[in-house]
């Protein structure tokens, strides 16, 4: 095994995630980059390299060659920028190549980036691009959606396990919840179970209300090495874990429509790096772009058995500072989705929660946090695990 | 009050609405939606539909025929100005206006011409004549909107995409004013919310861009400027009408402007006859002015995508109360209706390629 260096996150940053009809590409990643910035308190220390997640900004918006532009308009020039992309898991493989570039030892200050703008476009073209995350041969073109293809896991779900719509309606309801007490969210009013139950269908058994909206936003984490971590902030997060896995592209490979094995084996060799057990996750952001894609990670990671997340969830076991705390930030659901900018967002939310500046969304005295960001239907999958370092 | 309309106001109007109607549930059956749902959601219970011979020409001749009934005035007593607004003139090169001017014999000494801004091409035509009279140029103008809108089978346009038309003569002697056009204001960028591109059978739509960034950014900034301008507070007006592309929208500009939703609900006819396009708010006008007694206060804020939002403050005078008899009201033409079939509704407004 290689030695690698302890690296922590050190400073954070987002947007708020929405419908920023008025603002470009470029000002969401300025706007994040740079609150990041701030909050490492960078001013005058140089930033090695920079990683950007962006799943379909030449579909979205015609622009490639995303981190060129990223480093220019954060004023990085002339460091490496390098665009990283995997599907919805792009922002969290993102964090994991500046994760590898500082434990190596080839960097020491990285910028992490994850953006994407895509209200810009009709609905119909957006889910055309989010459909690129699929198996386009053999899913795409044969008339599937995303919302179908996670439909189709619902239902064996349901068949298998007895889960109700209900209880996967309960997950858009905490997390709407939890959305409302974020002032970054897209979502800031709860909603009742009645009305996720009662909302349009889209693919039969998922409903308007049980799918992620299409949003903009950007987030973005400043790394260093632990050993001079303190020199940025008092309040240092480690990241202890940092695991990735693939699976099929498409669905009909699969051997099982009701777990995702990407997930199972990343956040296996997670708990393994990390030396800690899913009990002592205290808060967790999953990656829930369906209700039924939460359901599927809380079994898959390990927080409940196979078949009992649905269960778990009605029973309130997901709550905020409950048995583990899911989605405090409101999730995919709640929080919003766009799509490059979700695994960052989710490790800014996990940061903001070790320190203990989470507001009235904090996990009570939470000291490890996991992030979990799948891309496509599951054919991706990233994790990392953090831990306060006090 | 402090304002720009010089002692101009509106000395006769009348409104026009198609017979026909199509509910949603009707809409819905063909197209495998739930009806509640487009009814909570847009807020539109039916709308008018126009008969297979009726189009903007026709329906903008029908209210100004009304409006001059209403004035006392015939065609050649002074109509020196008639601005047509539509989204649908029958030619896309030969004036409306010109087919309205001989249909009410007010040729040939007058100026004539059709405009088009959305669903505010009819107000922009009533700033326009306010104008001419203002300056001395007209006796009268006749400033009208209509609309026989369209919607792509399908689409949610076509819950909401009905006919109509009102029409407003203008002059400026106070004895046969019935209501004073006290101010007027606009609020207008380019935002493309909603447009209907050369030969195209249909509008295209940003889907929710069409709300807070188009609708509401414009209702709501004409408004508020309006009443900076005048010094008019929400407390201060009786009525308010606001362009109405579904039965949602009104409301809840009305609430953003502390406006109760009571003084909204009389000009808010959409819900029953659907979005009348350049019509819209001034059938809404018309529908206020029908009730309406001698001191009122009414601000009418239009809108139209691509977009503006022209604003009035309007005083209503005495004179009212004489006219009042001579045409028929808004809710008569509400009421007096025949639903029909999804099937006819094809017909009437030559859906069929073939037809």
């Amino acid at each position: 095994m290689l030695i690698m260096r302890r690296v922590a996150i050190v400073g954070v940053g987002m947007t708020e995630f929405g419908e920023h009809w008025e603002k470009g590409f470029r000002d969401l990643i300025a706007e994040a980059g740079v609150r990041a910035i701030e909050d490492a308190k960078l001013a005058g220390v140089k930033i090695d390299a920079l990683y950007g997640g962006t799943m379909a900004a030449g579909r979205l918006i015609g622009q490639e060659h995303i981190t060129a532009l990223i480093a220019d308009y954060m004023g990085l020039n002339p460091i490496p920028a390098t665009r990283v992309e995997a599907a919805c898991a792009s922002g969290g493989v993102a964090l994991r190549q500046g994760y590898m570039a500082v434990a190596s030892g080839i960097h020491d200050v990285v910028v992490v980036g994850g953006a994407e703008k895509m209200t810009d476009v009709p609905v119909n073209d957006a889910a055309a691009a989010l459909g690129g995350a699929g198996d386009q041969e053999w899913e795409l073109f044969m008339g599937a959606t995303f919302p179908a293809l996670y439909a189709l896991m619902a239902r064996r779900h349901m068949h298998e396990y007895g889960t109700t719509e209900e209880e996967m309606a309960q997950v858009a309801v905490k997390n709407h919840l939890n959305a409302s007490k974020n002032k970054y969210a897209h979502f800031k009013s709860p909603v009742s179970l009645e009305t996720v139950m009662k909302s349009k269908v889209i693919a039969d058994p998922l409903k308007l209300f049980d799918c992620s909206p299409i949003s903009d936003g950007a987030a973005a984490v400043i790394l260093a090495p632990m050993e001079t971590a303190r020199q940025f902030t008092d309040t240092p997060v480690e990241i202890i874990a940092s695991t990735q896995a693939s699976d099929t592209l498409g669905l009909s490979s699969r051997k099982s429509l009701t777990e995702l094995r990407a997930t199972k084996v990343a956040a296996k060799k997670a708990f393994e790096t990390a030396k800690v057990a899913p009990g002592d996750i205290d808060v967790c952001e999953v990656h829930d772009c369906f209700t039924i894609a939460e359901i599927l990670a809380i079994e898959d990671i390990g927080f409940f058995p196979k078949g009992k997340g649905g269960k778990a969830t009605m029973d309130g076991e997901t709550a905020l500072n409950s048995t583990i705390s899911i989605n405090t930030s409101g999730g995919l659901k709640g929080c919003g989705h766009p799509v490059g900018a979700t695994g960052v967002k989710q490790a800014v939310e996990i940061v903001w929660q070790l320190r203990g500046e989470a507001g009235e969304r904090q996990v009570k005295n939470a000291e490890v946090g996991m992030t979990h960001n799948v891309g496509g239907s599951g054919a991706t999958c990233v994790t990392h695990i953090m831990r306060r370092a006090d | 009050m402090a304002g720009n309309g010089n002692g101009v106001g509106i000395v006769g109007y009348g409104a026009y609405v198609p017979r026909f109607r199509i509910d949603a549930e009707e809409i819905t059956a063909i197209w495998g939606e739930e009806a509640s749902r487009i009814k909570d959601g847009l807020g539109i219970n039916e709308k008018s539909v126009p008969d297979m011979d009726e189009d903007a020409a026709t329906i903008a001749v029908e209210c100004a025929r009304n409006a001059m009934r209403h004035a006392g005035i015939g065609g050649q007593d002074g109509i020196g100005a008639i601005y047509v607004g539509s989204e649908s003139h029958p030619y896309a090169v030969k004036p409306t206006a010109t087919i309205v001017a001989e249909a009410i014999q007010a040729t040939p000494n007058l100026t004539a011409v059709d405009m088009e801004f959305a669903c505010k091409a009819g107000t922009a035509g009533m700033q326009c004549v306010m104008g001419m009279c203002a300056a001395g140029m007209i006796k009268y103008g006749l400033a009208i909107g209509t609309d026989t809108s369209q919607g792509r089978p399908g689409d949610a346009l076509e819950y909401s995409a009905g006919a109509g038309g009102a029409a407003y003569i203008i002059g400026s002697k106070k004895e046969e004013i019935v209501a004073e056009l006290m101010h007027t204001c606009s609020f207008t960028t380019d935002t493309p919310d909603f447009w209907r591109r050369p030969g195209a059978d249909f509008p295209s739509h940003g889907g929710r861009f069409t709300g807070e960034p188009a609708y509401f950014k414009h209702v709501i900034s004409a408004s508020k400027m309006l009443m900076e301008q005048t010094g008019v507070k929400a407390s201060d007006l009786d009525y308010a009408v606001f362009h109405q592309p579904n039965g949602k929208f009104p409301l809840q500009a009305a609430k953003m402007l502390g406006i109760p939703i009571e003084k909204v609900k009389p000009g808010l006819v959409t819900p029953v006859i659907g979005n009348t396009y350049s019509a819209a708010s001034m059938i809404g006008l018309a529908a206020v002015l029908d009730i309406a007694k001698p001191g009122n206060t009414i601000m009418v804020t239009s809108f139209g995508s691509g977009a503006g939002s022209d604003s009035f403050l309007i005083k209503v005078t005495d004179v009212i109360e004489a006219k009042r008899s001579r045409i028929r009201t808004v809710k008569s033409y509400i009421d007096d209706k025949e639903n029909i079939s999804y099937g006819r509704y094809v017909k009437h407004r030559r859906k069929l390629k073939s037809l």
